[in-house]
Formats: C-alpha cells, structure tokens, sequence
C-alpha cells in the first residue's frame, strides 16, 4: 500500500482514450485554434466525413435495437417510429415542444462538453438542475414584485449559481482529495433528489390546508414567468437563453484563456502542471462552470413551464425529466462541441417528445426513450475508438499517395 | 421514542435485516473488485442490477420458483457481461462512459418491460429462510446470522471464494498482473483480453445475482428499484481497498446504516419530511468515505487503461 502524492496529475486518469496511444493525432473538424491540443475525447481527431458516418451508422444500430424491442412488446416498428417521428418533427406544435424538450439537454450537454473536454466525468447533471431550480424559486419567493426586466435575469443567474455551487463541490473533492467524480456527483444527485423532496414537503410547501397536499411550491411572481416568444406556439425565452449559452460555452472553450487552459487539463494534466497550469482549480473551475449551465436549465424548467412552480411530485426525475443523462447523450452525439450539441439535443428533444406520442397512439411506455438513449450512449462510446482507426487508415492512405507524387516529381 | 430503538429485539431485528440489505452491496461489489482487480471499471453495476432485478422478479411471478428467478438473474448477468466485454475489450470504449450507457439502458428497459408485461405492483413471495441447525438457536446471534435465505449465505461465502481465487490461484495471479501492468502479463502469455473478457462476465453476473437478491427480498419490483445501490457498490470497492473482506466491511456498514434508516421510519422516530433527510445518509456516507480512502490506496494501476497490443 503506497500513498499517491498527487493524484489528480497522474496521467493514466479516467480519460486515456488519446493518451495511450503514443503517435501524436492531428485535431481538425472543430475550430481549435491549437492543432496539438486535442480533447480528453477523441471526437475531434476525425476526417469530418468519418466524423458524420460513424455517428449516423451508431444511432442507425440504436433504432435497430429500439425496432427490435417494439417488435417484441408486440407493435410494428414502422408504425412505431412513424408516430415517433410525427410526434417530434410533424408541425409547429410539435417543433416547438421539441425545442422546449431540448432545452435543458442543450444546457446540461454544454456543460458536459466543458467537463469532459477538462477531463472530469459530470454525472451530476440531475442534481445540479435540482440546486439550480431550488435556489432560484426560493429567492423568486423571497422576492416577489420587481420588475419583470431585473426578476427575469435574477432567477436564471440565481439558478446557474446553484448549479455552480452543486457542482463545484465535487470538482473540489477531486482536485484536492483525489475522490472519484463519477460516483460523488452520482451521491450528489441523490442528495439533491433527497432534499427537493424534503424541502417540498417542509419549508417550501405550497400554503393552503388541503386533505391531500401536493408536493409543490407556491406559483413564483407573474414577473419571474419566462416570456413566450411570439408565433403562437408555448415556445419560450428559455430556449433561446440555452442556444445564447451553447455559443457562450463555445467561446469559452475554444476562444478563451481559461478554455485553452481547461482544454489542456483534459489533454494531459502532467504535462499542463509542468506548464504551470493551476490543474487542481481548472478542475474546479470546469464542475462549476458545468453545474451553472444545468442550474439555468433547473431555473427555466420552473419559470418557463406552464405551472410556473416547482413541482417535486412524482419524484425528481418527473422534474428534471432524466436530462441530467440525457444530456450527456446529447453532448456525446454533438463530439463536445457545444454548437454540435445544438442540433443534438434537438434530435434527443424530439425523441422525447415522439416517445410521448408513441406512448398516446400505440401505449408503447416512453421508459422505451431512456432505454434507446443508453444503447445510442453504448454504440456512440463504442464506435470512437473505430473513429480513430478509419481515420489512420485514411490518413496513412493520404500520405502514401502524397509520397508517390513526390517520386514522381524527382523522376 | 427513542427508547422503542434500544430494545434488544429491535437491535436485533434491525443487525439481521442490515445483514440481509448488505447482500446485494456485497455481491455487486465483490463483482466489481474482481473486475477492477483486472483493470477494467464497470459503471453499468447499477444496470446491470436493475436487469437482474426485473428478470429475478418476473420469472418468480411467472413460474414461482425461486430456482429459475435467481437461474434468470445469473443469465442476464452473463449476457449484459458479454455486451460490456463486447465494448469495452473488443471496441475498446471509454469505461466510464461506457458504463453510463448500460445503466441507462438497464434503467429504461427494466421500465420498459415492467410497464408492458406486468403493469400494476404484484408482490411475489420471498425466498425462503433457510435457519442453519444448532446455529440459529443461539440467542441473538442466530436471529442476526443464521436465519436468512440461501442468497445471503451465498453472498457472504463468496468473500473468502474470491480472496482465494484472487490471491491463491493462477487465474487469480493472472487477473491482477493484468490490472497492474498489462504489458509485462502479456509478454509471458497471459491474454490479457480473455481474462478481462472473464472478469467482465463474473462482475456482471454477480451484479445480475445482486440485483435478483434485491427483488426477491423485498418481493417487489419498480421503476429504478435499485435507487443508486449499484453506484454505492462500486463505491464500497475503493472503500474496501480492492480487497474481498474490506468490501464486506462496507457492505455490512451500508446494509446497516439503510436497516436503521428504514427502522427509523418504521417506527415512526422520524417522520414526515425528515424522513427524506434521513435517506440521504447513505449517498453522504459514501461521500465521506471516498474522502477518506480516496488518495491512501493504490488502486490497480491499470485501472481503466485499455491494452492494445498494435501500439
């Protein structure tokens, strides 16, 4: 039994998928200003044309398996994807839902892409959503009557600060004790689920005397309530706030300082420690900057809905609608690049809400949606390392071909 | 109220079912020591569980015999092993994310099949207790340790089954040689592939087993029943220092910690809202205890690293 002095910058950590292999891979298909640093992932290290057939053929297998499941509980595939795919895309209505589904995978996955490509695994998505929805509809409570214009930013700021918050604490356990972030921000969903629980039974319970109460808040100020944006459909300024922030996460990660610093932890914290960077904070900057973007998710899940309340009823999944996962499906689709992640999570916001649809037409359970989104995490995992091969092997075809013009040129 | 706690058939009560509740912890997390023994981190555990779980509690409400439940259990085990072994050895994915997949995938699908196939709760019955003769005379302790079903005494004779297999046995040699330095391992011979392949499908057989101890003692099956056990369990592996009697330790800490935490309930000590206070103590724990493991262990060197003999 010997002690590791300092773990953090031991360079087998989780995120080993570029480091173990010895030959230098060239990063093009993202706008990284710097071709020698690449991510944690190798998402970026692909000819774009591998980079879009890989992931296209992984969610074909994914919908394989889905069509095999429904084909099992007894309904015709076609039929069920048909619905599926009405259900998401098939009209205003439906578009618009579908964006407001995935609004806070959008959120969640931008902030997944700063974690990851920092090299910390957030799982903690689900309990950062839920600090950022508490601490912005208990100071919306707190302060009710002003102005629409000051309410409104107040509450998405007050809710990305409980989100940092929720995630900062376990970037600081792995920075500066060297604990697992995947199992404490797991711990750190439970608690959070726990104490939403508590608190929407207890302190922030809606007043009244009822026989039976609901696990809820009181409805927040009218001039907290996200405008609806105009067209006649619920779209509201939610989903515009989660594009604002993609492209906010976009330059932050590649157009910053602190992204390259971010981005170079991620890479190989050895090497960025020799460098001087502040690993251990950088590790603690990317969980609170992750936690923030699930924490504005937490906040517009509650001024935008039309409840305009927080409702803890029916546990917390029924809240966070599960998107503290799906978004890492999200973010793992878009490569970590948080304006790919845009018409990612568009995808998954409309196989939310077609599972919905397929669930009213033909009473297949919309459980079936979080099952695919796990096999589209399992092929979309298991098809990088393959990304990295084709790639080579295009690359290596390149190179032999360059060489031959070369001899000729001398002939 | 409290006084209703410290009585000595309460304790007693509370000391055996925190035995029986460690089970599942134990048999995830022996699973998961001896993968990670290898080098290979699961995360799927609490998948894998949940898919256990369904197949332990439908074939029981099926067929009603325990025999084929806990049978059905093992299976899907060895099936979700084979799929992780698929990706993780073959297509080489990244393991914790990897792992993330499974659990969704375990998480939706049990859903999934519970929603379609059996709809409203229907209990089943428990397994049977099985009370070893003489043994479980003994006031207390045979009321504490000899009078629970087959599983749980499975479950604890496997801490000394894989001390033995990990430390005395070839194979027990050649998975941790694989977990530390999978080079030198494959220069003398050792497949490094086909032993991660086996550890892989005993972690997720024991997980499967895990969660069909969980379904068919508390005789139920829901949505996300496990509720995080299976994360906790993968836990309990750092927290027992990769070591088969450490994470017994944990695993009996935990068992206990949850029988108080429902005793409590119970009795009616902690009402109401508190009571979601109270069920936050296990995830603080582990929390606690990652802090003060994590950084004094070594874990297996190889931990995560993939091995590719090409580069």
């Amino acid at each position: 039994m010997h002690v590791i002095d300092v773990p953090d910058v031991h360079p087998e950590g989780l995120m080993t998928i570029t480091a173990d292999e010895p030959d230098l891979e060239p990063t093009f298909d993202t706008p990284d200003p710097d071709p020698r640093v690449g991510g944690a992932f190798s998402f970026d290290v692909v000819k774009p044309l591998v980079a879009l057939v890989v992931p296209v053929v992984a969610v074909t297998a994914a919908l394989a398996v889905g069509a095999i499941m429904l084909l099992a509980l007894g309904t015709n595939p076609l039929r069920g994807y048909a619905a599926l795919f009405d259900g998401a895309f098939g009209g205003w209505d439906a578009l618009a839902d579908t964006a407001i589904k995935a609004m806070p995978l959008l959120l969640v996955g931008v902030g997944i892409c700063i974690a990851f490509r920092t090299g910390v695994i957030n799982i903690g998505g689900e309990g950062q959503i839920i600090a950022g929805a508490l601490l912005s509809t208990t100071v919306a409570l707190i302060i009710p009557n002003t102005p629409r214009i000051l309410l409104v930013p107040i509450v998405l700021m007050v809710g990305a600060i409980g989100g940092a918050a929720w995630g900062a604490i376990p970037g600081a356990l792995k920075a500066y004790a060297g604990v697992n972030e995947i199992l404490s921000t797991i711990m750190m969903n439970i608690i959070a689920a726990q104490l939403l629980s508590f608190l929407l039974q207890d302190l922030l319970i809606e007043k009244g005397v009822g026989a039976i109460r609901i696990q809820q808040t009181e409805r927040v100020d009218p001039n907290s309530h996200l405008p609806i944006l105009p067209g006649g459909t619920r779209l509201h300024l939610g989903v515009i706030v989660a594009i604002l922030v993609a492209v906010l996460g976009f330059v932050l990660l590649f157009r910053s300082a602190i992204g390259m610093r971010l981005r170079s932890v991620g890479h190989n914290p050895a090497a960025s420690k020799y460098a001087g960077m502040a690993v251990k904070r950088s590790i603690v900057q990317a969980m609170a900057f992750s936690g923030a973007c699930a924490g504005v998710a937490g906040a517009i899940l509650v001024f935008g809905s039309e409840s305009h309340r927080l409702i803890g009823e029916g546990g917390s999944t029924a809240f966070t609608q599960n998107a503290g996962f799906n978004g890492i499906v999200a973010a793992l689709f878009g490569s970590l690049h948080p304006i790919a992640t845009i018409p990612a999570s568009f995808i998954f916001g409309g196989l939310l809400t077609g599972g919905i649809q397929l669930q009213r037409e033909l009473q297949v359970p919309a459980a079936l949606i979080v099952a695919l989104n796990g096999v589209v995490v399992v092929f979309v995992v298991s098809s990088l390392k393959l990304r990295g091969r084709i790639n080579r092997w295009v690359e290596q075809r390149e190179h032999a071909r360059s060489a031959g013009i070369q001899r000729k040129d001398v002939v | 109220m409290w006084g209703d706690f410290f009585t000595t058939s309460v304790l007693v009560a509370t000391l055996a079912s925190g035995i029986r509740l460690a089970t599942p912890f134990l048999l995830a997390a022996l699973g998961e020591a001896i993968g990670q023994r290898s080098g290979v981190l699961n995360l799927g555990v609490e998948g894998v569980m949940l898919i256990g779980a369904f197949a332990a509690y439908f074939t029981k409400l099926r067929t009603d015999s325990a025999l084929l439940a806990v049978g059905a259990a093992l299976a899907a085990g060895a099936v979700m092993g084979l799929v992780y072994a698929f990706m993780t050895v073959v297509m080489q994915a990244e393991q914790g994310i990897s792992g993330i997949g499974i659990f969704l995938f375990g998480l939706g699908f049990t859903d999934l099949l519970y929603q379609k196939q059996v709809g409203t709760p229907q209990p089943v019955s428990k397994l049977g207790k099985v009370e070893i003769p003489l043994l479980s005379d003994i006031p207390w302790i045979g009321e504490i340790f000899f009078q629970h079903n087959v599983l749980v005494y499975v479950a604890f004779l496997l801490v000394p089954t894989a001390w033995f297999v990990i430390n005395k046995t070839t194979f027990g040699l050649n998975i941790r040689a694989v977990g530390e330095t999978p080079e030198a391992a494959d220069t003398l011979g050792v497949s490094v592939r086909l032993v991660r392949l086996q550890t892989i499908v005993i972690g997720n057989v024991m997980a499967g087993l895990a969660g069909g101890a969980l379904a068919l003692e508390v005789a139920i099956f829901q949505q996300n029943l496990t509720a995080g056990q299976g994360f906790i369990a993968i836990a309990l592996v750092y927290f027992g220092a990769w070591r088969p009697a450490g994470v017994m330790a944990g695993a009996l800490l935990f068992g206990i910690v949850s029988a108080v935490v429902v005793r409590l309930k119970t009795l009616g000590i902690v009402e109401g809202a508190s009571s979601s206070l109270l069920s936050m103590a296990p995830a603080i724990l582990t929390i606690v205890v990652l802090v003060i493991v994590s950084g004094r262990i070594a874990a297996p060197a190889a931990l995560t690293r993939h091995f590719d003999r090409a580069t």
